[in-house]
């Protein structure tokens, strides 16, 4: 009963804070400072079309690098965790049916090719490696639906994961040498606004990102299918 | 034109409250895991109408995409001690 009124009081408040927000909101006539430096020197200072990219990797670049090995780090747990659980994989399991067998054959190549759309387009469009990276993950994730049993290497994984980080981190390096600073995209030329190969180096770090990021979340998926049943 | 804008973030934002009404007291397990995913398509919904794409495109791979099959794939791990706590089901 406490414990109950406990939570009630909890919401009331929590209800009564976000009710001021709320009220209180007006929204801006105008961008603020910062905000307006970024909507009008983006695009002659980095290159890129897509303004929210280029706040994620150059702007903000150094964030974006944490935000990578936090999801590094819980990958690797995942893993540590689950490995202990793994088991032989022999036993036969009920087929999975026709529908999503020949489903996954047709849409795991167009999911995949979306997903490298996504991050080698982040500059361009929105998305980027982050979104791109979990749409790949839907794809091993289709692959592992149609075939439980199904054995993804996860050497290759690992080795995709971590040559990505380590040309991420180089390329940042390269920054602080040939450009501005640690992360700058401006080691490579800008190229026109609007193209493929422009913004410098942000279509590079994002792909890495994305390859980065799928990998994480693929070993993931595999090493939570490869647990034993109960 | 001025009044669709408020209309459909409130029609959305309804529908994400019915959906996490019935996740917390739908009938079982999986009900409420599908009302759980389908709070994050909402969300994502939300946040394109909002102009931002960026994010609804995180939100509606990792949101409703592969947390929804991860909380699946853990309910066929645990099935048949989730009675067992003596919860709502």
């Amino acid at each position: 009963m406490v414990k109950r009124l406990v939570a009630l009081a909890l919401l009331a408040v929590f209800g009564l804070v976000f009710a001021t927000l709320l009220t209180g909101y007006a929204p801006d006539a105008e961008l603020n400072q910062t905000a307006r430096y970024y909507a009008e020197r983006t695009a002659a200072d980095l290159g890129a079309a897509n303004i929210v990219t280029a706040i994620i990797v150059t702007y903000r670049g150094l964030d974006t690098l944490g935000e990578v090995t936090v999801l590094f780090l819980a990958a690797a747990i995942v893993g540590l965790v689950l490995a202990e659980g793994a088991h032989d994989r022999s036993r036969m399991r009920p087929p999975v049916g026709e529908l999503l067998t020949t489903g996954t054959r047709f849409l795991v190549p167009m999911i995949l090719l979306l997903g490298a759309y996504v991050f080698v387009n982040g500059h361009l469009t929105p998305g980027g490696g982050f979104q791109g990276g979990a749409i790949i993950a839907s794809a091993v994730l289709l692959m592992l639906l149609a075939d439980p049993l199904r054995h993804f290497s996860h050497r290759l994984i690992s080795a995709i994961e971590s040559l990505a980080g380590i040309l991420y981190v180089a390329i940042g390096i390269a920054g602080l040498f040939l450009a501005g600073g640690f992360l700058d995209n401006r080691i490579l030329p800008l190229g026109n606004l609007g193209e493929l190969a422009s913004a410098g180096a942000i279509p590079l770090i994002y792909s890495l990102i994305g390859l980065k990021v799928g990998a994480e979340f693929s070993s993931m998926l595999a090493s939570l299918s490869e647990t034993e049943e109960p | 034109m001025s009044y669709l804008l408020p209309a459909l973030v409130g029609l959305v934002c309804f529908a994400m409250l019915a959906a996490a009404f019935v996740a917390i007291r739908g009938a079982g397990m999986a009900i409420a895991i599908l009302a759980a995913g389908l709070v994050s398509l909402m969300a994502s919904v939300l946040f394109l109408v909002l102009a931002a794409p960026d994010v609804a495109m995180t939100e509606a791979a990792i949101g409703s995409g592969l947390t929804t099959f991860l909380l699946f794939f853990v309910l066929g791990r645990v099935r048949g001690g989730e009675k067992e706590e003596g919860g709502h089901g």
